[in-house]
């Protein structure tokens, strides 16, 4: 069996059957990543000696037979999530020298759960930006086509996965940073529910808005990882303080009578028309396994990518004022006095993007402005939200594109920031209700994946996923490989 | 220098109260005072990335109960905001308080004015919201020291409406506020250590003018001497200027306790826009109606309710009665004296006069007291029981100040310092000491009474303070009408 692209099903029926072990799993990652990384820019930190002896614990837990589904299954982080006594960067050159004295209850719960952390992966600094162009630590390839860029801001777990240098990887989504990339790089993103997973730990762009979430190579993997991952964290007062489900339970149950939403705000200009017809492809698909198709309106979605833009930039600019020089980070050298050195540490430490949205938050919040920008945009998310609550009385999951075109060019719109945040207007408005919504392949466009995205009501997470599952049954598209992993 | 005539002062105050928690409002670190700076800074203190904040519910309780001492709205809603700006005490870069929902708003409380009437102060509100470390500008070279283990002690900001229209109504406020949280038990009130700061808003006005002055903001004012001296600087310079034509800019400004003058702040420090917003991290504080009525029932008693209760039920004098209930340790301590001296006048007295000045002379608080409460409460029975007098107990009160004795009994009983009352002892005495002052005994029986301290005191210098003075009188007054 090829381990590359086999998923966490899969090698963990291997592990337990001792056809191989977990340490001979890791170092096969590890060669991997070894070979094909300096192409990819995938990985910032790769955590090699960790990852042995994680394998080594995992190989006497299977042992064992205490293992969990996830026991010595290599996994990558996105390098926003603190790791004691690993390097956190946040793709960042304000925290290329900080090492993590403590660990994110998200990977913990992984780590607890038996997995094996492989390294630290490059993401848009401080998780802003659609492309992994804006990380510190330079441009993620797409493994599709290393030319092109990997979506963002979880590029690079996207593509370490898509290359096939981990097994799962995980990722955080404040806009679409798991949906966009899944989408571009051909593999299942899921963005669970605001709350669902602790945010202790994870470094902070929106605090309303961010949410951990995975990339696998199916739905079932990805239920398998959400299983682990979710939970109420006292260390987290948005964390929602419920009991988790039993995700991979309801995977099988077929879909008939099952109703499926289309909004035609999703299918307007700006949509390419080959993604678009791989879309209704794939929703014909859904019909044909016994779905019934209903058309729904959103009609307050439209607004969703304005008030993103105030308020993401709003938060992001206070969360990121505690990278001022003064107790960890970046520091510029020789500061004259306490003005000089804010502004020195903070103009050399943050990238364009970073600083542009902090402009961007702050004016937003300013005395005059607020009303304007941050009051009405709060009001537009609610009217989103509401839309959402309406639309889930009449549906059972909305589907529509996940990004309005595959992987573009890198470079192409670094100049164009408007293009580029329009790459999230099919996944911001889940993201400012705080709905859960999950991206699957569902083709190729001129041989580059093309992400199909299904949005869920709140919690309703197994139903995204038994969906997602069962249209993976019936199609390959989550198989497709890109060429150079063949090679 | 006098404060001229013809001009109306508007004073408003917000206090800071450091709430007495074990524990820090968003973090589990220590609120201890006094320790190794930054070892009482988390994670969650030092702003790491990726942390966030969680509430320490005690903080809701004791907030709730100032409101309900100053008959305030409870809100049933709250929430947390951001107040943004930049200084390295300040880790997050930005401040969570309470903006727009705070937990108490409304209420009021009464001062005693000079001339004895009572004046209603109104309180805007009450909110919760974290202390800042401190920046240590002297110890370090160019350099600026930052300890965070103050960072994130909870403090309630009490703001008052400009009601205040002196710097004496200032301090009889800020004293009522003191004697109020230290009585709900929600603040330590040692000033010394910071736990209650003032920030005042001073303006001036013709006396004929119906709106408010422009006003300035002296800050961080953290005694009530400084509040005074602070309010009475800004008034006068205030008033000079505008008299002299020129106008008071709106600033904020610190006292120098040196100069005993006011100076602004540098511009840099006074951000004029703290770009509030809700704090995304913290969820909406919920009070329920059962939350409050469970605290209201475990309220303590406060200093006027305290006050009446000491004047009713042990008969003190009503500036006894005051002085005791005023602080709610010495009211404490009262009340433990009286459960073993059963004398409520006598063990007022001791305390006002002997206890307190002892504690005066050392600078000790009452909470420090080297004589307990029970010590003082068996000392005053017994002066009370007339196994010694008064002048034998202050001897007894001293040595249980400098811990030579812990008993007042066993000190007594090993000095044999029991009082002599028995007459057939007394009074040989007492005629040895007659004959031996023939004199003073002549002016006596002439009618000079005063001459009666006299040998009184004689007496008691021979016995060393031991004789029962009242006893000495009556054998006295005897032997002389005897030998007439």
């Amino acid at each position: 069996m090829n381990l590359n692209n086999a998923t966490i099903t899969e090698l963990h029926k291997l592990l337990t059957d001792k056809a191989i072990s977990a340490t001979e799993l890791t170092q096969h990652f590890l060669s991997r990543i070894a070979e094909n990384d300096s192409e990819i820019n995938s990985f910032i930190t790769i955590t090699p000696e960790v990852a042995i002896e994680e394998a080594k614990a995992a190989d006497l837990v299977l042992a064992k037979g205490q293992h969990t589904m996830l026991t010595g299954i290599p996994m990558a982080h996105k390098d926003i999530f603190c790791i004691e006594d690993i390097r956190t960067t946040a793709g960042s050159k304000m925290l290329a020298n900080f090492i993590a004295p403590y660990t994110s209850t998200c990977i913990e719960k992984l780590r607890h759960a038996g997995t094996v952390t492989l390294g630290k992966t490059n993401m848009d600094e401080f998780a802003m930006g659609s492309s992994n162009e804006s990380s510190y630590f330079g441009p993620v390839h797409n493994p599709w086509d290393k030319t092109k860029v990997p979506g963002g801001s979880s590029g690079g777990s996207a593509a370490s996965l898509a290359a096939c240098l981990c097994v799962a990887s995980t990722g955080t989504d404040t806009g679409g940073s798991i949906r966009q990339p899944a989408s571009m790089c051909g593999l299942t993103g899921l963005k669970p529910t605001y709350g669902r997973i602790s945010r202790w730990g994870m470094i902070a762009f929106a605090s309303s808005l961010d949410q951990a979430g995975c990339f696998t190579r199916t739905a079932e993997d990805a239920a398998i990882l959400l299983e682990h991952m979710a939970g109420h964290d006292s260390k987290d007062s948005t964390s929602l303080n419920l009991a988790v489900p039993e995700f991979t339970a309801a995977l099988s149950e077929p879909l008939a009578g099952l109703k499926v939403g289309i909004c035609s705000d999703y299918f307007k200009e700006g949509l390419e028309p080959e993604v678009e017809n791989l879309v209704m492809d794939g929703i014909k698909e859904l019909a044909k396994m016994g779905a019934e198709v209903v058309e729904i309106e959103l009609p307050h979605t439209k607004f969703s990518l304005s008030a993103y833009y105030v308020i993401a930039p709003a938060e992001c600019s206070a969360n990121l004022s505690r990278y001022d020089g003064v107790r960890y980070g970046y520091r510029c050298k020789d500061p004259e006095n306490l003005e000089d050195l804010y502004k020195r540490s903070r103009s050399e430490g943050f990238g364009s993007e970073v600083k542009k949205r902090i402009m961007v938050g702050a004016f937003a919040l300013s005395a005059g402005y607020y009303d304007a920008y941050y009051r009405k945009a709060q009001q537009l998310r609610r009217l989103i939200k509401n839309d959402f609550v309406s639309a889930f009385e009449q549906v059972d999951v909305i589907v529509g594109p996940t990004a309005p075109g595959t992987a573009f060019p890198l470079g192409a719109k670094t100049n164009d920031p408007v293009s580029m945040y329009l790459q999230d207007i099919y996944t911001i408005a889940a993201s400012l209700a705080g709905v859960p919504a999950i991206s699957i392949p569902v083709g190729l466009s001129k041989g580059m994946p093309v992400g199909l995205q299904l949005i869920g009501n709140y919690l309703e997470e197994a139903k995204l996923l038994r969906v997602a599952h069962q249209f993976q049954q019936q199609t390959n598209w989550h198989q497709q490989q890109p060429q150079s992993n063949l090679l | 220098m006098n404060i001229p005539t013809g001009w109306q002062i508007d004073i408003g105050l917000e206090i800071h109260a450091q709430l007495n928690t074990k524990s820090k409002i968003f973090s589990g670190a220590s609120t201890l005072f006094g320790s190794e700076p930054n070892s009482q800074a988390s994670a969650v203190d030092l702003a790491l990335p990726g942390v966030l904040p969680v509430v320490n519910e005690a903080v809701y309780a004791k907030a709730v109960r100032f409101g309900l001492g100053v008959s305030a709205d409870i809100s049933r809603v709250s929430a947390f905001d951001r107040k943004n700006y930049f200084y390295p005490d300040l880790p997050k870069g930005y401040q969570i308080t309470q903006m727009d929902l705070p937990i108490v708003s409304g209420g009021h409380i009464d001062i005693l004015l000079e001339d004895s009437t009572e004046k209603r102060i109104r309180i805007t509100r009450a909110h919760l919201e974290e202390d800042a470390g401190k920046s240590l500008h002297e110890a370090f070279d160019r350099y600026t020291g930052i300890d965070l283990n103050r960072a994130g002690t909870p403090l309630l900001e009490i703001v008052s409406e400009p009601d205040i229209k002196s710097a004496f109504e200032a301090v009889a406020y800020a004293r009522k506020i003191h004697q109020l949280v230290t009585y709900l038990n929600i603040c330590d009130g040692d000033m010394s250590q910071g736990s209650l700061r003032f920030d005042a808003n001073v303006s001036v006005r013709r006396e004929d003018s119906d709106t408010l002055g422009v006003r300035t903001e002296t800050k961080n004012l953290n005694s009530f001497r400084f509040l005074e001296r602070a309010i009475y600087y800004e008034t006068v310079r205030q008033i000079d200027r505008l008299e002299a034509g020129r106008s008071v800019a709106q600033e904020t400004r610190l006292y120098d306790h040196n100069k005993d003058e006011t100076r602004p702040m540098r511009s840099k420090e006074t951000a004029t826009d703290y770009r509030y917003f809700p704090e995304p991290d913290l969820l909406p504080v919920i009070i329920t109606d059962e939350t409050i009525a469970k605290i209201k029932a475990e309220m303590p008693e406060l200093p006027t309710q305290r006050q009446q209760r000491f004047i009713e039920d042990f008969n003190l004098a009503a500036t006894d009665a005051a002085l005791l209930a005023n602080d709610r340790n010495l009211a404490d301590y009262f009340e433990a004296t009286i459960k073993n001296s059963q004398d409520p006048i006598l063990s007022a007295n001791w305390i006002k006069v002997e206890l307190l000045g002892h504690l005066n002379r050392d600078a000790v608080s009452i909470t420090d007291s080297p004589v307990s409460a029970i010590q003082l409460g068996d000392l005053v029975a017994l002066i009370q029981a007339g196994t010694i007098s008064g002048k034998i107990a202050k001897d007894v009160f001293a040595a249980l100040w400098t811990g030579e004795t812990s008993s007042a009994a066993t000190y007594i009983e090993q000095h044999d310092l029991h009082q002599l009352s028995d007459p057939s002892a007394l009074e040989p005495l007492i005629f040895d000491i007659l004959k031996a002052n023939p004199k003073q005994l002549e002016q006596l029986r002439s009618g000079k009474d005063k001459l009666m301290g006299f040998f009184v005191g004689q007496v008691m210098k021979q016995t060393q303070g031991k004789a029962n003075p009242q006893e000495v009188n009556n054998i006295i007054k005897r032997l002389l009408q005897e030998t007439v």
